[in-house]
């Protein structure tokens, strides 16, 4: 099967909260305009379009539909949609170049999670018996995780500290990011607990965001790119629900995904860790060692627009590809409670 | 340009869920205070159930009553409770292991700080004081040696066993597109807003953020009168919750002269079986007081008498 390559790539600013709607349209139509000046592309030229995003996030029936029409879907279009971060929208639009049913597709993700409260809405992704009626909050679960590798001496709050300057440091260089600065990691150590054992840096801010991808097949993409960055591997994997069956330190579907694109040699990653202790366990799960550039971008904890942070992390991983800084670089994107639910790829020049 | 419209939406709603043989065994020893946990295909005893096992996903049927004491795994410190969550006041998040479990669950501990927090610290149930068979029947979890006074005793079977009803209660902060904004500020004074693509011409009132055909933002503001035609129609026969109309009425889309896209509205003033395709009708508007940024300050659109447009001249908007 031919190879499929990321040509296009761009997002919305990562802000606190945006005057537009839930449908996303307001933050897409630019973002369209920009990945179309990328790659010469046009509306009529993409084959096919997936996107992801939630109706819990927009609190509307089918939100997505209206989305649609930032695209100008008309005549009708080969379109499908995700209720996950659009990095899983990109594997579906991955396969169908893949197969060869189509040679492009344009891949987006928005959410605008200030509408809501998201701490309350993301506990609608838990257990519906057993546990989503607790209304147990993004923020809490993670403290649970985080605790435990606390507990196990597998990390300091000093660590996590160290990431969450290190993120915010690299923000700097990023004018899109929503939280960016340069902190000593001791100073950040003085600030209250928002969830003991959480600080304010350890959780990504609340954002409102949305990115776009454009795909296409490896043969063609040098028409569109001039540095294309091939997806020369893409898996996702997922852990059990029930949080309290599993180690939460460690991430086997990460490692597995890993294992199975294969990460040697990667010389940076752009891991989405919503949480300072999910990037380490991330690094630990997927083999990154001190050599490995993490995060250039900032990553999630410096803006996560939900739905669309998983795929930003792809575009990141591409542009380093782009740009000739890099010639191999590897991206990942979670979904669900505590790192249930990852993907793996690995793009190279 | 004014700032968008924007209002609070409060979506509220139950899920009735139909629970199974494991979650209705385990659903129903909660009501009677009993907790129950199910023997996974290595023998651990997993807290809640599970109805296959998370290795090799065989169906689990041996049910293993454990202790309602327990210790705490891990924990996380909420000091401002949002709505819903089992305390209203400064909780713990923990990952309990029942005495007689291998798996821990999640849920809240009731204790005056994070210092009275600790993992390894022994904690029991504390029961609602009416118990249904639900999640909830457990009210939160509290140190062992604490007294919260004594539960009530648990009720006799309930008709409710084998389903669980969880209320949802949503808050957002809904807003209008600035397209949609103007529209509806348009409403507010009597005026029917509407704009045109740049691409292709085509009117659409309400405004769209992109023109669904061109995906472009409309962006020339087009006043359209009140008047206009019903393009296609349904007669209401069937009475339902929260009706405001007796039926037989009509629900009919309406195209206002000069607009490219109709919207549903009602047609009165005449008998339903009247209404037809083509028929020409005019805005009722209610009186000015009631007026606010809404479609709903048409009441309704009736017959002018005038003759019905020709079915070309409407065909393409069908």
């Amino acid at each position: 099967m031919r190879d499929v390559a990321v040509v296009g790539f761009a997002q919305a600013p990562n802000v606190r909260s945006t005057p537009g709607t839930t449908n996303g349209v307001e933050m897409l139509v630019p973002i369209f305009a920009q990945v179309y000046e990328q790659t010469g592309l046009s509306k009529s030229d993409i084959g096919f379009w997936c996107s992801g995003s939630s109706d819990y996030l927009a609190g509307r029936a089918f939100s997505f539909i209206s989305a649609v029409d930032a695209i100008g879907a008309f005549p009708p279009i080969n379109e499908s949609h995700v209720e996950m971060d659009a990095a899983w929208a990109l594997y579906e639009a991955w396969l169908k170049i893949r197969t060869g049913e189509v040679d492009t597709a344009l891949v987006y993700g928005f959410g605008k999670s200030s509408a809501g409260n998201l701490r309350r809405t993301l506990a609608l992704q838990l257990d519906p018996y057993t546990v989503a009626p607790l209304w147990p909050d993004s923020v809490g679960i993670a403290g649970l995780q985080a605790r435990l590798g606390l507990d196990s001496g597998k990390w300091s709050e000093k660590d996590l500290a160290e990431v969450a300057a290190r993120s915010r440091a690299d923000a700097v260089g990023n004018p899109l990011a929503q939280v960016s600065g340069t902190h000593d990691g001791a100073d950040l150590l003085e600030a209250p607990y928002v969830a003991d054992p959480l600080r304010a840096h350890d959780i990504a801010p609340v954002t409102d965001g949305a990115a776009v991808i454009i795909l296409a097949a490896a043969e063609r993409a040098a028409e569109y790119a001039r540095r294309p960055a091939i997806i020369t591997g893409i898996e996702h994997r997922i852990d059990s629900p029930v949080l309290g069956a599993r180690d939460l330190t460690r991430s086997p579907s990460t490692e597995a995904a890993g294992r199975a694109v294969g990460t040697g040699d990667v010389e940076v990653a752009e891991l989405h860790a919503p949480f300072t202790h999910q990037e380490l366990i991330l690094r630990e799960a997927l083999g990154l060692g001190d050599d490995v550039r993490i995060n250039p971008s900032g990553g999630a904890l410096t803006g996560n627009p939900m739905f669309a942070a998983g795929l930003a992390r792809i575009g990141e991983a591409a542009n380093q590809i782009f740009s000739g800084r890099a010639r191999k670089a590897l991206a990942h994107a979670t979904s669900g409670p505590a790192l249930q639910q990852n993907l793996v790829a690995v793009l190279e020049a | 340009m004014s700032t968008p419209l924007s209002a609070p939406l409060d979506l509220a709603f139950d899920y009735t869920r139909s629970l199974g043989p494991v979650l209705g065994r385990f659903a129903a020893g909660l009501r009677e205070h009993r907790i129950e946990g199910v023997r996974g295909s290595d023998g651990r005893v997993h807290v809640p159930p599970v109805e296959y096992d998370p290795v090799d996903a065989a169906p689990l049927t041996e049910f293993v009553p454990v202790s309602e004491e327990g210790t705490v795994q891990s924990w996380s410190w909420i000091a401002e409770p949002l709505d819903g969550q089992p305390l209203t006041t400064p909780f713990a998040w923990a990952l309990i292991k029942l005495d007689g479990a291998d798996t821990a669950m999640l849920h809240a501990v009731s204790v005056p700080g994070p210092s009275d927090m600790r993992t390894g610290m022994r904690v029991r149930v504390r029961w609602a004081d009416e118990t249904v068979g639900h999640i909830r029947d457990i009210a939160y979890f509290l140190p062992v040696g604490v007294d919260d006074g004594p539960s009530p005793a648990p009720p006799p079977k309930s008709e409710q066993d084998g389903v669980m009803v969880t209320p949802i209660q949503l808050h957002y902060q809904h807003s209008a597109s600035p397209e949609e904004s103007r529209y509806l500020r348009g409403l507010a004074e009597g005026k029917f807003l509407g704009q045109r693509c740049p691409k292709c011409g085509k009117v659409y009132i309400p405004p769209r953020g992109a023109c669904p055909t061109d995906g472009v933002p409309t962006v020339e503001e087009v006043e359209l009168p009140d008047t206009g035609i019903v393009t296609t129609f349904c007669i209401v026969n069937v009475p339902f919750l929260g009706q405001r109309i007796k039926p037989p009425y009509v629900a009919a889309y309406i195209l206002l002269d000069g607009a490219d896209i109709a919207f549903l509205h009602l047609v009165l003033g005449c008998a339903a079986d009247e209404v037809r395709m083509g028929m020409r009708v005019r805005a009722s508007w209610k009186p000015r007081e009631e007026w606010g940024t809404s479609l709903e300050n048409v009441s309704h659109f009736e017959p002018t008498g005038e003759p019905d447009a020709p079915y070309e001249s409407y065909a393409h908007h069908l």
